[in-house]
């Protein structure tokens, strides 16, 4: 079981025969159960009048965020084992500049548009 | 062996303390978190079309709006294939841990057969909307949509020529530490692409067509 192959310097996996990061079949039916439900209650939020129409998008977004967390954890495996404790680092810090991404180019932009003169008053002041 | 009846004398702690003292970890292992870095790169990458297509959705230059462009029936269609999809790449997944060749070549044509019909649905609807004259030049609004939409469309696509190729190795190559190695590595792209349509379809389709 010690023997190192000489093709790699790290241990071979002979022992992930047991299914290790890639889950059960109970976990991906789980999965899909799950993101079929979160999917459909999404259509229904957008097509109804159920929620409070100002609330509608933040209600999506939650729900997606949600349907997310399930892939992430029934489909991609990213647990809290010990295995999994330098993926979930990688994903916080992704999780982190996408963030940083996405609400500061909608935060400068938005300030951008509330602060640009009107095109027209632009070429006036061109001419 | 002394090692390991070592580690077996602290309960609790055992499965930390056996994956530090066993030396490096499991090739598989290492080469599944190499990828998954690529994986948060690319979705890092989706994020710049995400907040540019944020900043331009209303921006329709007196063209077409979501509300009019966008039939939620289809897209339903397509979210259904790509899921279903990801749940059968996941069952050839476990065939091949399991050394069932044949579940896995089952499983994996599913894959391939639903990932190519959303991509088809994909180039119908935009090729409807080409033909609507309401193509990626018509406004800044559809300039970010097609960017968006159809860079996922490419990833799709790149996916599921790494699918054939990929099956195509396991029939000649048989079920390797190398080949289910790279499998593992397609299941978590192919999963990563239908974590990105979730967010596709939110701010796109169900936002874009209230």
């Amino acid at each position: 079981m010690e023997e190192r192959t000489a093709e790699h310097a790290a241990p071979s996996d002979e022992r992930s025969g047991e299914g290790e990061p890639s889950g059960s079949l109970t976990g991906y039916t789980v999965g899909l159960a799950f993101a079929l439900l979160l999917t459909g209650a999404s259509f229904l939020v957008s097509q109804t009048d159920l929620l409070w129409a100002p609330g509608v998008p933040a209600g999506l977004a939650v729900l997606a965020v949600a349907q997310m967390g399930v892939h992430l954890v029934f489909f991609l495996h990213i647990s809290t084992g010990p295995d999994n404790t330098n993926n979930v680092l990688a994903l916080a810090f992704g999780v982190l500049i996408v963030a940083l991404i996405v609400s500061g180019s909608l935060w400068i932009m938005a300030n951008l548009n509330a602060n640009m003169l009107p095109a027209s008053a632009i070429m006036e002041m061109q001419r | 062996m002394s090692a390991a009846a070592g580690t077996a004398q602290l309960p609790g702690l055992g499965s930390t303390l056996a994956s530090g003292s066993e030396g490096p970890a499991p090739v598989r292992i290492v080469v599944a978190y190499g990828f998954w870095i690529f994986l948060l790169s690319d979705i890092i990458m989706f994020s710049a079309l995400f907040a540019s297509y944020a900043v331009l959705s209303g921006q329709t230059a007196g063209g077409p709006s979501g509300r009019t462009l966008f039939e939620l029936r289809h897209v339903g269609i397509e979210t259904l294939c790509l899921l279903f999809s990801s749940y059968t790449c996941g069952l050839g997944l476990l065939a091949i841990e399991r050394r069932r060749l044949r579940d896995f070549y089952i499983a994996f044509a599913f894959t391939f057969v639903l990932g190519a019909t959303f991509l088809g649905l994909e180039l119908s609807e935009f090729t409807g909307l080409v033909a609507r004259g309401a193509g990626p030049s018509r406004s800044a609004f559809l300039s970010a949509f097609f960017s968006l939409v159809g860079l996922h469309g490419a990833h799709v696509t790149a996916g599921l020529s790494w699918l054939i190729f990929l099956v195509a190795q396991t029939a000649a190559r048989g079920p390797r530490d190398f080949v289910r190695r790279r499998l593992l590595c397609f299941s978590l792209f192919w999963h990563a692409l239908d974590i990105i349509w979730v967010a596709l379809l939110t701010l796109v389709y169900l936002m874009g067509a209230r």
